[in-house]
């Protein structure tokens, strides 16, 4: 590694705490943004030489808030020059800052960071965007490519973002522990927006969105480090390992979707089950169930069984029914529906989500689901009605494609049966 | 003598590696290794301190609490046993693992006392 990719990778790593801490001091996050940048400057030109401050994000905050300070003295015609003798000598002030900031402090400075992202007021796709922009420090760029839009929109959509934001207003009072539960809600609700944004691509879009899913964990984990005894948290980091662990999986060659059923699992990554069955272990203990922990559960049934043969549907059943009894939702049936087919037939599956269909009648899913329960009962005339719909509502053409080849698999029964009739 | 070299770095440094980046790294750590022949004992890379759960004896009864066991700016990410002559060999097998993988330290310990009993069965990781 040169030298410059290691200062890079260590910036990165310190990012949210130092924005977090400069968004503090300043109230003002353009301003937090600035301050970074000119810490990053001062460090790519000193770390490679001096080697790495003992306390990277302590470094960056101490040098930001100078700089920063400089900056508004000067704007202000204040005759204060910035004092570059302080920069040389940092190593007391520095021990004095990571004194300063002890652990509760800079935990909410983060969580606050975060959560300013995730303003319920904003779209969820700003929500992604401006975490990225911010929290991760992506290069418009880098998200532009991401969202396949262009680099100018995604600017004006992140300048947006941070309007409504500023407008909002950034809660500044140290939070109590209902509102720092409800924060930790919303920001575990954000990361996963930002997971589903990468594990949703299909076709070309796979490579650079998968990337998404990796810094998605790459922040719940951060957040699990900071709230280490939240079992939703280790729920939520568990889930995303285990969807992720997949990924390889996941579509073949030609980007077509590949289901679970016909998956390679030797494809599916080993340490990343690993650490998600570790996270749920943990959780368990603290007997909380949550969402993120049943969906976790989920997920590890399937990470479990050696083969889709050995899955085991009756104890994916009883999860989904904990699921919509913690959140109710016709999504979370259809879901079990699938589960229940597996359990006691396509029959039964049906009649779970055949109360649904006036809920779920615009949803890709619903009708996937139903045509292929109905292609299993042999009854292909209302199975060929679903799919049509279903590919109507397809969000990608992969999933498309993917009910195309049952319908060409209806259409090659047919003709079978023309055949032998014949 | 047996020394454990044990692995400390900063976990939030190593967890943003690309999977490229930590492969290409895995692959030289294990040519590494594969050096040192018959010398080389057993290692392990461990799972983030997020994985982890400390039991703390110190009160009665045992407390048990989620995370590592301190708060540090670098963890303990993993270790190698070696069988090596001295102190000079095992900081000289130290500094070709430090060649391909830069970054944090390596503390070289003596061991006491080694039971090589078998690698457990059904080891996942």
């Amino acid at each position: 590694m040169t030298d410059i990719a290691w200062v890079d990778k260590a910036l990165t790593a310190a990012r949210p705490q130092a924005v977090a801490a400069l968004l503090r001091y300043f109230r003002d996050l353009d301003t937090a943004e600035e301050a970074f940048q000119e810490a990053c400057l001062r460090a790519l030109k000193t770390w490679p030489d001096k080697g790495p401050p003992r306390d990277p994000a302590a470094w960056l905050i101490f040098v930001g808030r100078n700089v920063a300070l400089d900056g508004l003295r000067r704007r202000s015609r204040q005759t204060d020059l910035p004092d570059e003798d302080q920069l040389s000598d940092l190593d007391d002030a520095e021990a004095d800052i990571v004194e300063r900031l002890d652990q509760s402090d800079y935990r909410d400075d983060i969580l606050r960071l975060l959560f300013v992202c995730a303003h319920p007021g904003l779209p969820s796709t700003q929500q992604i965007a401006l975490a990225l922009r911010i929290v991760s420090g992506l290069s418009v760029k880098q998200i532009a490519r991401a969202f396949l839009v262009g680099e100018a929109a995604m600017e004006q959509r992140i300048t947006r973002a941070k309007a409504k934001v500023a407008a909002a207003g950034v809660p500044f009072e140290t939070p109590g522990a209902a509102e720092r539960a409800e924060r930790l809600r919303t920001v575990g609700a954000m990361i996963y927006l930002v997971f589903n944004e990468g594990y949703s691509a299909s076709g070309e879009e796979i490579e650079t969105r998968a990337a998404l899913c990796d810094e998605a964990i790459r922040l719940a984990r951060l957040l699990l480090r900071l709230f280490p005894s939240e079992p939703e948290v280790m729920g939520l980091v568990a889930l995303m390992l285990l969807q992720h662990s997949r990924t390889d999986a996941r579509h073949d060659a030609d980007g077509q979707i590949v289901l679970l059923e016909d998956q390679d699992r030797s494809l599916w990554s080993s340490r990343m089950i690993v650490e998600g069955l570790a996270l749920i272990d943990k959780a368990i203990r603290h007997r909380r169930p949550g969402a993120y922990q049943v969906q976790a559960a989920i997920a590890a049934m399937h990470a479990r069984a050696r083969r889709y043969e050995d899955t085991d549907w009756a104890a994916i059943d009883a999860l989904y029914q904990t699921l919509e009894r913690i959140q109710p939702s016709p999504v979370v049936t259809l879901n079990r529906a699938v589960a229940l087919s597996k359990l006691s037939g396509p029959e039964a599956g049906l009649d779970l989500i055949a109360p649904l269909g006036e809920r779920l009648n615009g949803y890709f899913y619903f009708h996937g689901v139903t045509g292929a329960l109905l292609m299993e009962l042999g009854r292909n005339a209302e199975a060929r009605v679903a799919f049509d719909r279903a590919i109507a509502l397809a969000n990608s053409a992969a999933e498309a494609a993917h009910i195309r080849s049952h319908l060409d698999r209806l259409q090659g029964d047919a003709s079978a049966a023309a055949i032998a009739e014949s | 003598m047996l020394y454990a070299i044990l692995c400390y770095h900063s976990e939030a440094v190593v967890g943003g590696w690309s999977k490229e980046h930590d492969d290409a790294v895995m692959a030289k750590l294990q040519d590494v290794k594969a050096k040192l022949g018959a010398s080389m004992g057993p290692n392990a890379r461990l799972l983030p301190t997020t994985a982890a759960t400390t039991l703390n004896k110190n009160v009665e009864p045992a407390m048990v609490i989620d995370g590592p066991f301190a708060e540090t700016k670098e963890q303990l990410l993993g270790f190698y046993v070696v069988d090596l002559a001295s102190l000079e060999d095992a900081l000289g097998f130290a500094r070709e693992l430090g060649k391909v993988n830069p970054g944090g330290s390596y503390e070289i310990r003596p061991v006491g006392y080694f039971d090589p009993a078998n690698t457990p069965e059904g080891t996942h990781a």
